[in-house]
């Protein structure tokens, strides 16, 4: 296939995955500031959105304090915030037009009428209410997006390229989550805050949408070492790094094995993915939860360049 | 002045319902105007969501229209199709003749038939085409002719499209909403199909690849990109051909040959079907600003290593200047009277042209020469005083800039307006494909219809809308 | 007039490009005032080097080099023998009649100071003499100067500053004759300086106009003179754009530096064989 096409879909992808990121993450801070302060602490938790949206620069440049009115503006519908939700859902949009081709009609449908039905949301929110509806929207129409790809599409290269688009971007964002918030999940005898953290915790696993899943899995209640092997190394759950790993190893040796020839992006993933697999919470927390977030990040970063430059540019 | 009444297609001049029309009438009587209301509304719906939209020039805000579509179709009978399909084969036929020449031997230019300062000084003819030879002789593959009809016998050619006329996605898509909407009114026709375009498209192109290509030649449809106002067109199209649709971004030339980049490396590219201008095909023979284009692409067309459909250089064949000349052209070229006539045409060039063309400003219409879809022309009889007045000076001051017609009472369709169903001026633009083993045209076309009342502008940019166009099997 | 030529074009690269290709313009061919001793063209990547002769009957190549390069040198070197003919160019090919070159080009198009320009120098209808008017006021209007001008500068915006360099000067000449009705056409090649200056920055560019019963006259308005032996005529176009030395694109890499270095000589001796 074009690799403009191919680079279309898996932006596609990423933009999408990343509106409902954003919408997670709206969500669950809204949850936990309408909370009475003594049950949250005093950290800011509209700037530590703006921190796991990664977008903190960009923000200061517009804004000088981040509360509730600008945050949920500029992340959600700020045109001069090139991944705001709306942003997000233009981009899709315009990629999704270019490679009309190569979408079926239940994908283009399913992002055609959430671009238009966009319009309808305007450009603000008239009250809380509404923003959590359209927060919903936004999630239901990254779920109805994604579910179109997985149900009509065939299974060849483009398939594999929108896949690689959502595990990289999905690794990113639960790996942007654990570098603003690693403080509240170090073992207990590291850890400075109270019972009071609970409420952290609970956000954390909301904006990923993992509470029940929590419980499901460790039958247990929340503690912060838990939080932080499911996040980081359950290849149960869909949104840890184990898991998007064990997924865009899978869809770059389809690449590979489809197309006979392998390169840098398959050896990489691989390496990551038995780096993940190998490793235990223990010796993350000893090596520094900090510096292994960070690194992943970085690795993260380096496979979709190396993406990028084996098949999309 | 008062117009002349124009010829209903369904009920003639004498308002007697004519035999093809004859079932469609019967319907029109029987349906009740809130389902012909019902259907148009799902019809919109249907357009909207398929994203069939099209773009607006100089409107940033809505850039994306849909085209109003009319539900009622238009209706041709087979024996008026046959005299078309003849007439625009013909056409066709004499227009490739006619580029291979111009940019050949030049014969009709030698023999006095067209002026020479109307081709060499014309912006429209590329001197880089000049003794350029292309794969098969074939300049045209995908031509559409403009056709208007004014009484039951007589079709006229308003104008040859030669570059890259659009507008046949809106004649499969109309096709298929009608399909889906109105099976009931189907039922009583025999229509022939449409839906085979696609697949005469791809055997045409692949028919004319160059003679260096493999037995399975690589076709791709190049766009300009999202922003084009035929997009929607370009990527419908590539979708039923099968075939790429690329930017120049995904094109390069190496040695000579054309690749697209995938993701499994570059791959030759035999045949481009091009929706981009001539101007902007390649910046390195062309606009050396164009971002659309193909760095290189005449290099490897020159080498015949490539095809270009249709061929650069072609607006030569289309161009408002030439137009006039065409009676001639066919004659110089077939030895055969034109099967379609053209409309009667002054050339402002001409002195005594000219003159009659001033005295009669209030009842003819006059077009730039260079100017397309309805824009810098002066239709007299609907024109006040004033708008005719600062014409005038606009003529005088440069008069081979324009060419002067009678004003056609072109033909009418019922069609769904707001008081119900109503005639309304139509044109018609049947889709010609040349391909290296013979012409292919399927029946119909893309009706435009003008939707305001005794507006005879059926150009979608200024307000016209379509409809599926009908021709019945004998 | 025996003329060695040496143009050699610099490509410096801020990062390697991933590839180039070009169109080069380069090789003259032979007219009843011209004849071509020698001529090569040497590419420093390697690449193919096909010749092609375009719509206007020049010698052109094209060629695609894959990169990455920090650096790409097109180097042509070649001799050439010239008389005088007065500035009259016979022999040269011709594909086109010369009414096409009263075509308008982007970058001749004639702005209404041109079109006075013109209407004023013409103080009578021997065409001959109005080319030879305009060459005259032209260089008294018109100052040469680099700085103003890029390669992209209309005849209308440098006509507007009355600076420009020898193609604006060109582009200036061009537009006033074919609003004047007289066909006109750009030459790019080489000039050997009179003041025994060898060493030049770029090329060379003058016009040819056509002048009944007479055929195609060049006249040089930079030098405010009809062509002469010093002239060496490589390409002919409608503009600058049709006539460019080199016409290319980079795939990939930074911004890139150019430089042109040309020397016209004449032989130091004739020898025969």
């Amino acid at each position: 296939m074009l690799s403009r096409t191919a680079d279309n879909l898996y932006w596609l992808a990423r933009y999408v995955e990343r509106a409902e990121y954003l919408a997670r993450i709206l969500e669950a801070t809204q949850r936990l500031t309408a909370m009475p302060l003594a049950y949250t602490g005093e950290t800011n938790e509209w700037e530590s959105a703006v921190a796991t949206a990664g977008c903190s620069a960009a923000f200061f440049s517009h804004h000088k304090e981040a509360n509730e009115e600008t945050v949920t503006d500029f992340l959600a519908f700020s045109p001069s915030n090139p991944s705001s939700i709306r942003n997000c859902f233009e981009v899709a949009r315009h990629n999704a037009r270019s490679v009309r081709t190569a979408l079926t009609m239940e994908m283009w449908e399913a992002i055609n009428g959430t671009w238009l039905e966009l319009k309808r949301f305007g450009n603000k929110s008239s009250s809380r209410e509404e923003f959590l509806r359209f927060l919903q929207w936004v999630q239901g129409s990254s779920l109805r997006f994604d579910g179109s790809a997985y149900r009509t599409m065939l299974r060849n290269d483009a398939y594999w390229f929108s896949r690689l688009g959502v595990y990289l971007e999905r690794a990113d964002n639960t790996a942007r989550i654990l570098d603003v918030k690693y403080h509240l999940l170090l073992p207990p005898q590291e850890h400075v805050g109270g019972p009071l953290d609970y409420f952290q915790w609970s956000s954390i696993l909301r904006s990923v949408s993992a509470l029940t899943a929590y419980h499901w899995v460790y039958r247990d209640s929340l503690k912060p070492w838990l939080v932080a092997d499911l996040l980081i190394l359950n290849e149960q759950m869909p949104r840890s790094l184990a898991s998007c790993y064990e997924n865009l190893v899978q869809n770059l040796d389809r690449i590979a094995g489809a197309y006979g020839r392998q390169g840098p992006a398959q050896r990489q993933a691989r390496t990551i993915r038995t780096r993940l697999q190998n490793a235990r919470m223990e010796g993350i927390f000893q090596q520094g939860l900090h510096e292994f977030i960070g690194e992943f990040i970085d690795d993260n970063n380096r496979l979709g360049a190396a993406v990028n430059q084996q098949y999309l540019a | 002045m008062a117009l002349i009444t124009a010829f209903d297609e369904m009920k003639g001049l004498d308002g007697q319902v004519r035999p093809a029309y004859a079932a469609l009438s019967q319907w029109l009587a029987e349906v009740r105007p809130e389902v012909l209301d019902f259907r148009r509304k799902e019809a919109e719906l249907l357009f909207r969501r398929i994203g069939i939209t099209f773009a607006v020039y100089g409107e940033a805000e809505a850039t994306e229209r849909l085209i109003p579509f009319d539900v009622i179709p238009r209706i041709l009978a087979a024996k008026e199709w046959d005299t078309l399909q003849r007439g625009l084969e013909q056409r066709v036929k004499a227009l490739n003749l006619y580029l291979k020449d111009i940019y050949g031997k030049r014969e009709v230019l030698k023999a006095g038939i067209v002026p020479e300062d109307l081709v060499f000084q014309n912006p429209v003819f590329r001197p880089e085409m000049n003794g350029q030879k292309v794969p098969h002789d074939i300049y045209l593959h995908i031509a559409g002719i403009d056709v208007v009809r004014v009484d039951a016998d007589t079709f006229y050619v308003l104008e040859d499209n030669a570059r890259t006329p659009s507008g046949v996605s809106y004649m499969l898509e109309n096709r298929e909403i009608m399909l889906r909407l109105f099976p009931e009114l189907f039922s009583r026709h025999r229509v022939a199909p449409v839906e085979n375009y696609p697949d005469e498209l791809l055997a045409t192109l692949k028919s004319v690849a160059p003679d260096v290509a493999s037995g399975d030649p690589t076709v791709v449809l190049l766009t300009p990109g999202v922003f084009n106002s035929a997009y929607y067109e370009h990527s419908f199209l590539a979708d039923k051909l099968g075939v790429e649709l690329v930017e120049g971004g995904d094109l390069f030339v190496k040695g000579g040959i054309v690749y697209m980049r995938t993701t499994q490396g570059p791959k030759r590219v035999d045949v481009i079907y091009r929706r981009i201008d001539d101007d902007f095909l390649d910046p390195l023979s062309f606009r050396p600003d164009s971002a659309l284009g193909v760095a290189g692409l005449m290099s490897a067309y020159q080498a015949g290593n490539v095809t270009l459909a249709n061929a650069v250089g072609t607006g030569i064949a289309d161009d408002k200047a030439i137009y006039s000349y065409m009676p001639e052209v066919l004659k110089f070229y077939l030895g055969e009277e034109p099967i379609l006539k053209n409309v009667p045409t002054w050339r402002c060039r001409e002195p005594d042209h000219l003159a009659y063309v001033l005295d009669h400003l209030e009842e003819l219409v006059v077009k730039e020469v260079h100017g397309s879809g309805g824009y810098g022309m002066l239709i007299g009889p609907t024109a006040d005083k004033a708008q005719i007045a600062a014409f005038r000076i606009r003529l005088k001051l440069n008069p081979r800039n324009f060419i002067a017609q009678p004003t056609l009472a072109l033909s009418t369709c019922p069609t769904c307006v707001e008081a119900g169903v109503a005639p309304r001026h139509v044109d018609l633009r049947p889709f010609v494909l040349t391909g290296r083993d013979r012409i292919r045209i399927v029946p119909g076309g893309l009706t435009r219809v003008a939707l305001k009342q005794g507006s005879l502008v059926v150009n979608s940019s200024q307000g016209g809308g379509t409809k599926d166009t009908w021709v019945l099997d004998r | 007039m025996r003329i060695l030529i040496s143009h050699q074009t610099v490509y410096r690269y801020e990062r390697p490009p991933t590839g180039v290709i070009q169109t080069l313009r380069l090789t003259p061919r032979n007219h009843d005032g011209q004849y071509v001793v020698g001529w090569r063209i040497d590419v420093s990547e390697n690449c193919h080097l096909a010749p092609h002769e375009d719509a206007f009957g020049n010698i052109t190549h094209v060629f695609s080099a894959e990169g990455p390069f920090d650096e790409l040198r097109v180097l042509v070197e070649g001799e050439v023998e010239t008389q005088d003919t007065g500035g009259v160019v016979r022999g040269a090919v011709e594909r086109f009649p010369p009414s096409l070159f009263l075509r308008e080009t982007p970058l001749t198009e004639v702005s209404p100071a041109i079109a006075d320009f013109a209407r004023e120098t013409k103080t009578s209808d021997d065409v001959l003499s109005i080319l030879h008017a305009l060459l005259t006021r032209l260089h008294a209007d018109v100052a040469y100067d680099e700085s103003p001008t890029l390669v992209t500068t209309t005849a209308a915006e440098s006509f507007a500053l009355k600076r420009g360099v020898c193609q604006d000067l060109t582009h200036i000449f061009i537009a006033a004759s074919r609003s004047l009705g007289i066909p006109a056409r750009y030459i790019g090649g080489h000039f050997r300086r009179a003041d025994g200056v060898a060493n030049q920055e770029a090329g060379h560019a003058w016009a040819e106009a056509f002048v009944p019963d007479l055929g195609w006259v060049a006249f040089d308005p930079a030098n405010k003179i009809s062509a002469t032996d010093s002239h060496i005529r490589v390409a002919v176009g409608l503009d600058y754009l049709g006539a460019a030395p080199v016409r290319g694109t980079r795939y990939g890499g930074g911004s890139e530096a150019m430089e042109v270095a040309v020397t016209v000589n004449q032989s130091g001796q004739q020898t025969q064989s």
